[in-house]
């Protein structure tokens, strides 16, 4: 099989399942050909195959794209929303959360709200405060809504089309730093369920519990660790809300220690649920206290350095990892 | 313009005397303490929603506000299913989890009913864009207040609709007031539908309380809007006669705005131009009591029918909990 970037592993996924249904089309910020096909280029070549109708470039207005996918789905289609950057969520939350998120329940299940919302973010590339935020936890608090992020081509391809085929609203997290990243095409049709975690690691010391661009730093933590003879299992999460408890808890109860991790800022982050869930669960397993890390509890800075030493660093992912399991 | 005929006279009268009858029975309801749940009240602007659901074909949709009796019940969702869930039962259109702000029913058209103020223009948007995209022919009409003309999704939803053409009717009941606050203490502008034009959108404002103007600007809206002409914004003047909501004060109502919206009241001006086109007394008199029967079962209906189960609350949230 070809390698493929997770940019062309995300425009596959969309292209396959445009070809497959008419009912889904794409609509955001400079997402058609006279645009480049989208700022990342994920929709790149699409609209030359399915038209200007089904590859909707809109003004920049967040809350009239979120509300025309919201009331497009109500009609039966299922449109792909792109908001451009995750901090811009901030100008469409009542159509995201009160509107998607609630539709379903709120008429008595009779107008489900089928959309992919595509965002994307990322901390390490020097966009600044305002276009960096990994906001997941705002949504994971809302009820009726999934929220996805793939740290690989290959789920990137298969939660797309997962995504696609819900039901339900979907916030879809890609992180810019993991575009570039090549790996294996898993090929047409390949589906990876939502709510399904993937042990990226198995190990036996610990679990890291993680999902997205900090999946990479945790496999490379686990790499280092074993030549210290520290046998790490890294869970990557893949649908963050709602999450696979089922794999999350066998892998502690396993290891008996866990650590959270995201780029997220730390406090009221989903580490914190998904640490006192475990703890509530896997109390008699545990051999110490749940420990989390993320980002700095600050807006992202700007200048290179700052930003380095804003995201979540290796060493203390090291050092976290020692101090639970004893071995300094 | 042309007159409207007398066969649609007779069904824009009977839906407005239709949304009359469910408001004025609601308050009573309320008044006398055998129900107590957040009510919109709507008289005063009975007319324009009855006039602009009988603009529109069955299969239309409708967006319509907490303030949305009059576009409900006038576009014919079932009296019972209303009251049910107006009621908070298991019967209601959204099995009692919706309630008077969220009522739902996509078989009669109600597709969203938004409880924030400005919500239901970008939906209506969306709803036009599956028409177009799949060549069905529906028209979307979305009702909302003068309140939400200044909120940013009225203005974002404007220009989408504009730039793509969409089959979508804005219709502004302007009642002169964003819940507590008069027009003139919340806008400059002396109207809205001239912010139509800043768009590239045709807009119109009319006298709501007068069926030869409300009903002929809706429908050429809608005619538009079908032959792929694109949106409109019509505006309609119209007086909202009670509070914000039932029950809250409208002391802040100047005397002379009350005395104005009297003279103005929609429902003798329609029976007069019903009187005008050979109507009787009588055969006007039978249709407010049939509807009156119609709403007096369905009210029963509704007090006796069962709660939803409790359970109900963790149903509906995701697929995989429907």
């Amino acid at each position: 099989m070809a390698q493929i970037t997770m940019t062309q592993a995300l425009n596959l996924a969309i292209d396959e399942a445009m070809a497959e249904d008419d009912g889904v089309f794409c609509l955001g910020e400079d997402v058609s050909a006279k645009q480049g096909g989208g700022v990342f280029k994920v929709t790149s070549g699409l609209t030359e195959k399915y038209g200007e109708h089904r590859i909707r470039a809109t003004p920049i207005s967040e809350t009239a794209i979120i509300g025309a996918a919201v009331g497009a789905a109500l009609a039966g289609q299922r449109p792909i929303a792109e908001i451009m950057l995750m901090n811009f969520v901030g100008v469409c939350m009542d159509q995201i959360v009160n509107h998607a998120a609630k539709l379903r329940f709120m008429s008595g299940g009779q107008t489900p709200c089928p959309i992919v919302i595509r965002t994307t973010t990322g901390v390490g590339v020097g966009f600044g405060g305002q276009h960096s935020d990994m906001l997941e936890a705002w949504f994971a608090h809302v009820a009726g809504i999934h929220v996805v992020t793939p740290s690989n081509p290959a789920d990137a391809r298969g939660l797309m089309r997962a995504s696609i085929d819900a039901n339900d609203p979907v916030i879809f997290i890609e992180n810019i730093l993991c575009y570039g990243l090549k790996a294996e095409d898993p090929g047409p049709g390949y589906r990876v369920p939502l709510g399904k975690a993937a042990i990226a690691r198995e190990g036996s010391d610990i679990s890291i519990i993680t999902y997205g661009r900090t999946v990479l730093d945790a496999l490379a933590v686990a790499d280092d660790l074993a030549k210290e003879g520290i046998s790490v299992e890294v869970i990557d999460l893949r649908t963050i809300a709602p999450y696979d408890e089922e794999t999350v808890l066998a892998s502690v109860r396993k290891t008996g220690r866990a650590l959270t991790l995201h780029e997220a800022v730390r406090p009221f982050g989903t580490g914190a649920e998904i640490a006192a869930n475990i703890q509530e669960k896997c109390w008699d397993s545990l051999k110490g206290p749940v420990r989390r890390i993320g980002g700095t509890f600050s807006a992202v800075p700007f200048a290179s350095h700052l930003e380095q030493a804003w995201i979540p660093q290796k060493s203390d992912i090291v050092a976290q990892i020692k101090a639970s399991v004893g071995k300094h | 313009m042309a007159e409207i005929d007398r066969d649609k006279l007779l069904d824009i009268y009977t839906r407005t005397m239709k949304v009359n009858r469910t408001d004025e029975k609601f308050r009573e309801l309320l008044m006398g303490g055998k129900v107590a749940v957040m009510y919109y009240c709507v008289r005063g602007q009975e007319l324009v929603s009855a006039a602009a659901m009988a603009a529109l074909e069955k299969d239309d949709y409708v967006v319509c506000t907490y303030r949305g009796q009059g576009e409900q019940t006038a576009k014919g969702i079932p009296m019972e299913k209303w009251w049910g869930e107006c009621l908070g039962k298991a019967t209601g259109t959204c099995k009692g989890k919706g309630g008077t702000m969220h009522i739902t029913d996509p078989e009669t058209g109600i597709m969203v009913t938004t409880g924030v103020v400005g919500s239901g223009l970008p939906i209506a948007n969306g709803l036009a864009m599956a028409s177009q995209n799949n060549g069905d022919g529906r028209v979307t009409l979305v009702s909302f207040g003068d309140g939400a003309a200044n909120i940013g999704g009225f203005h974002e939803a404007m220009n989408m609709a504009q730039l793509y053409k969409l089959p979508v009717v804005f219709l502004c009941q302007n009642n002169r007031y964003g819940e507590h606050t008069a027009y003139a203490d919340h806008t400059d502008s002396p109207n809205i539908a001239s912010r139509a034009a800043g768009y590239g959108m045709p807009g119109v404002t009319v006298d709501g309380n007068d069926v030869n103007q409300i009903y002929p600007a809706v429908k050429e809206a809608v005619d538009r809007a079908r032959r792929g002409e694109g949106p409109t914004l019509v505006e309609a003047m119209c007086y909202r006669m009670m509070g914000h909501f039932f029950g809250s004060d409208f002391s802040y109502m100047p005397p002379e705005h009350i005395a104005e919206m009297k003279a103005e009241d929609p429902l003798p001006k329609l029976r007069k131009v019903m009187l005008e086109h050979q109507f009787t007394e009588e055969e006007l008199d039978k249709i407010v009591a049939d509807i009156d029967a119609q709403i007096n079962a369905a009210v029963e209906h509704a007090l006796a029918a069962p709660l939803p189960d409790t359970d109900e609350i963790y149903k509906d949230v995701l697929e995989e909990t429907a």
